[in-house]
Order: structure tokens, then sequence, then C-alpha cells
């Protein structure tokens, strides 16, 4: 029935079986959700983010509820790159699923150390974090200026084996200055958007509900921020771009690729229902065959404004 | 695989002002939980958009039924005490539970409010020849299923805050007298951060295992997202965050590094 359906798709040279990948932060190093999904039915995983050392993260409370999503500030807490190499990397790759590797770090010199570290690992993909608005260094820094964006990028390319994807925060005027300075520096690819910093308070103790008082928002909330933004930068660029935020079903997932992602990431609708990606698949699957595509290429970018 | 699961919802019945008692059926559940774990609840809607971790209160292996006790907290709780018939999307069981072992021959739980609850489970399941509960409570209206733990311990023995109902006391100050009498072989506590820490501090002077019942804001509720940190004893002189939803809920009081654990909520 859905033989002639071809999900595949090739970004920077990896062939992704299909578009649907876990959204790093929300999908640990895969244990946990292996136990509920076959993790070889998933396009790809990107890892909790990696830093050289080890990072306890922040203090609790580290996650907050808001309407239709959650503001998170963990902190990037991990066992450090060489730990991930060495006791959760040859666990994911039992599965036939692509393995991006997410990395985070204070300096230019400790992203371009992380990357060649994993230069002789059987990672398929390095997800340069220059976005995460939880730690004080953690990446957020580069992630506000094209030059620093320019600089960073290009620098990790020297040393980076894997293609090397670019994740771009949304805490920016200009999203299209981010994502050219990205393709103009060597990366092979951007994803976006990382979580929007925000606040939550409360009212009856008079304070922040995060311990870090401010965290990134994910979840619903932020898809219609997420597809905008996700359609301006595939516009800026001739890069293939990976879309996410608050992607929940099948059609969330369509919206994204007609925007112009080539792909698209999972997240926090991973905590709510394990078998989301699932979901996804066979919702993205229905759309083709209404439709009748049969590559994904009928939908990326299709997208015709009014 | 593990499985959300869709289960059929028994009974509901409100214990008090804002404490609801949901009887769920659940065959799965019943053979498989075990005392000290919870369930992941989806309670639906925008405002309650992630689910909700509750501890089992119960489980009737013979009827393939298990209870959740909860209190009205928010929008989330509040959808759930509305739901006295029809399904419910759970995630379960989840979580270390308590460990019950035969060594353990004379057995105390200590516990404060909504966190007395799943200590009745503990009881129901523990063989000891000795088992005495201490409960503490707000006032006497907020004093429930009494009759449940009294089928359950030897010993059942009542504080409120106010005098209302039982002793006028802090429950810790119960621990401290029935220590005095005879010294149990384990003490679990479940409630409060603030009296969970006194009833750690007071099991470990008197030389007592204890274990506690953590409690912290979840995301996934199986150990993915970190967010539910407790920061707790690495070897020697180290420390890290572990995570209430996997690592826990149920901790060695001794391994809880206190400074960061009460009542962060």
């Amino acid at each position: 029935m859905s033989n002639n359906i071809d999900l595949s798709v090739n970004i920077a040279g990896i062939s992704f079986k299909n578009p649907v990948i876990m959204a790093s932060g929300t999908y640990g190093f895969g244990h946990e959700y292996s136990e509920y999904i076959d993790l070889n039915t998933l396009g790809g995983i990107s890892v909790k983010g990696l830093t050289l050392k080890e990072r306890k993260g922040n203090p609790p409370p580290r996650i907050a509820e808001t309407p239709a999503g959650i503001l998170n500030s963990v902190g990037l807490q991990n066992p450090g790159v060489e730990v991930f190499k060495k006791h959760d990397l040859p666990f994911l790759k039992q599965f036939d699923t692509r393995v991006i590797a997410n990395i985070a770090g204070n300096t230019i010199e400790e992203y371009c150390e992380m990357a060649e570290i994993l230069g002789d690992s059987e990672i398929d993909a390095i997800e340069l974090n220059v976005s995460c608005p939880n730690v004080k260094a953690g990446g957020l820094a580069f992630g506000t200026d094209p030059l620093l964006i320019e600089e960073i990028t290009s620098a990790v390319k020297r040393y980076c084996k894997q293609p090397l994807i670019v994740k771009l925060s949304p805490n920016v005027g200009d999203i299209k200055s981010m994502a050219r300075a990205a393709e103009a520096a060597g990366a092979d690819c951007v994803s976006l958007i990382n979580t929007i910093l925000g606040m939550a308070i409360d009212i009856h103790r008079k304070k922040p509900v995060l311990a870090n008082n401010f965290g990134g928002l994910s979840g619903p909330a932020v898809k219609p921020v997420a597809v905008r933004m996700v359609y301006e930068a595939a516009h800026a660029v001739k890069i293939p771009v990976i879309g996410m935020g608050g992607i929940a079903c099948g059609d969330d997932a369509v919206e994204f690729l007609l925007a112009g992602a080539a792909a698209v990431m999972v997240g926090t609708a991973n905590f709510i229902n394990p078998a989301v990606p699932l979901d996804i698949i066979s919702g993205l699957k229905e759309y083709m065959k209404k439709y009748r595509y049969s590559n994904l290429k009928d939908i990326t970018g299709k997208l015709e404004l009014n | 695989m593990k499985k959300v699961l869709t289960e059929q919802i028994a009974d509901l019945e409100k214990l008090c002002d804002d404490v609801y008692k949901m009887t769920v059926r659940s065959e799965y559940v019943a053979q498989n939980a075990a005392p000290g774990q919870f369930v992941n609840v989806k309670c639906g809607g925008i405002e309650a958009f992630l689910r909700r971790p509750i501890s089992i209160c119960d489980v009737d292996r013979a009827n393939s039924t298990f209870d959740i006790v909860f209190q009205v907290k928010g929008n989330g709780t509040e959808r759930l005490s509305c739901k006295c018939t029809g399904e419910v999307d759970i995630m379960a069981p989840l979580g270390k539970p308590f460990e019950i072992d035969d060594r353990y021959k004379s057995i105390v739980v200590v516990g404060g409010g909504i966190g007395t609850f799943p200590l009745l489970y503990l009881l129901n399941s523990s063989k000891a020849e000795e088992k005495t509960a201490l409960l503490g409570f707000r006032t006497k209206t907020s004093v429930v299923l009494e009759n449940r733990f009294r089928a359950a311990a030897q010993h059942v023995e009542i504080a409120t805050d106010d005098g209302t109902y039982g002793k006028q006391a802090f429950v810790t100050e119960l621990l401290e007298q029935r220590i005095l009498g005879q010294k149990p072989d384990i003490v679990y506590t479940c409630g409060p951060g603030i009296m969970m820490r006194k009833v750690a501090a007071i099991a470990e002077k008197n030389g007592i295992p204890c274990q506690v019942s953590m409690e912290q804001r979840m995301g996934c509720g199986i150990g993915a997202c970190l967010v539910c940190a407790c920061k707790t004893k690495k070897g020697e002189d180290d420390w890290g965050f572990a995570h209430v939803c996997k690592d826990g809920p149920v901790f060695w009081s001794t391994d809880i590094c206190w400074d960061q654990c009460e009542d962060s909520r």
C-alpha cells in the first residue's frame, strides 16, 4: 500500500531512512526510550548535549510547565564526551539509526577538541550547539552573533571528520543572517530552533519557578515561531535545514517540510508519548498518500506564500 | 517492550477537601508494581501538558486494580478529579521501589500529608512481624484512609498540626518516642522534604537504616530528560544530581545531600 512512498532523505551525504530525528536533550542516549520503542524505526537520534568534561547541571527545579509547553534549565548535565564515546555510543550503534553527537563548549578550543575526539568514532554527524540558553558560556554567547557563528563553525570544521550541523538559536533578531553565517563558514546543515528563552513565576513565593530563573521554552507553544524561522532560514541558505519546535504529529512535521526543512526533530512530545515518532512517521505517510506524493522532495519547500 | 497503557477507571472517591482516590483496573500494573513506584498519568488539556507522577497507594492483585491518591494542586489534578469513569492514559509502574526484605522484622513508616498514602502499599506488601505507622496530617478533616492503615499495621499513631485529631505533635516527635521504646530494623518515610530530613536525621542518629521517597518536578518520568534532579552523594567527598524518576523516587537517606532537596517544588 505504502510501498511506493519513500521517506528516506539524504542530508550532507548521510542517508536517513526517514526524516524523523530525536532532538538533543530530550532523548538522553537512547537507553530509556529503547524500552518503549524500537530505535531501528527512527531516522536518527541527536544525543544529549555533550561537553568536554562531565557537567553536573543546574540545581532543581529544572522544569516549569507552561501553556502547551515546558521551560527547562537542565544545564547540560552529561558525563563528558569521552564517557559517551566509550559507554553510550556502542549501545546506540546496535541500532540501524543515525547518531548525531550534539556538542557544547565554553570556548572555541573546547568545541574543536570535542570534534577531534569524536573524529574516529562511529557517530554519523556532529551538531554544534551554539544555542543552549541554560549555561553561562554554553553556546548561546556564540549563537547570537553572526561573526562568532562564522568563527566557531569554520574552526570546528577544520577538526570535524563528520558532516557538521549548526544548531541555531531563536533568541536572535535576524535568523537569516545566522543561517548564512553558518553556511559561509562551511556548515553542512543547520538545525533550528533551540529553545526560546523564557521565565515562569510562582506568584505565591514571588520567585521564578526555575532555580536558574530563566529556562528554554519548548513544546507546541513554540511551533509557529519555529515554522516561521525555519521558513526564513531555508530561504536564506542552500544547505539543508532540519526543522524542529513543538512537533507532535505528522501534520506538524509536514508544516516544517513545506516551510523548507529536509528533515525534522522531535523533542518534548516524546515526554508525553514515547511512541510519538511512530505516529509522526505514519501521519507523514498518510499525508503523502492523500496527495499521491512518493518522495519527501515533493513536500520540502513546496510552500506557496499568499 | 514497555507500553503506554490505556486502562479503565473503576472508581473515583473524594476522601476530603481536595484529596481524591482513583481506582484503576490494570492487570499489568497490578502484577508488576512494587511499593514506592509511581504512575505517570496524562491529564490532558493545554494547561496540563505533561503527565502527572502519582505514587501507587495500594494494589489489589486478585481484582487487578490499583489505587492512586492525589491532591488537587493545579490544572492537571483538577481535571483528573473530574474523571470518575472512562479511560486513563498511564505509563506505569515507574521508578525504584522501597527495599522490602525478610531481614527487616520490625518496620516503621513515617508519613506526612499526601505522602502517607504510598506507605500503605508498603505496609500491605511487607511481611515484617511488627509494623508501625506514624502518620502526620494538618487537621482532623485531612485524616483519611485511617482504617486501611489500621488493617495494615499493628500500631498506628496519628498526629495533627492543630491537635484536632490524635496527638498534637509533629510526626517526627512520634518517631523519637517510638525509637525510645524499641528500635525498628528500618524506617521508611514519605512526605514534605523538611519532615523527611528530620526523620532521616533521627534514624541515622539511632543507627537505623532509612529509606526516603523524594519528590521533584518531572518531565518524561523515565530518566531521559534529566529535569527531576536530586542532589546525592558520590563517593567520599563528591556529589552529583541523580534523577527522582529513574534513580528514585526511593533513596537511602544517607545518599541524599539535603541542602538542595527540601521542598524545592
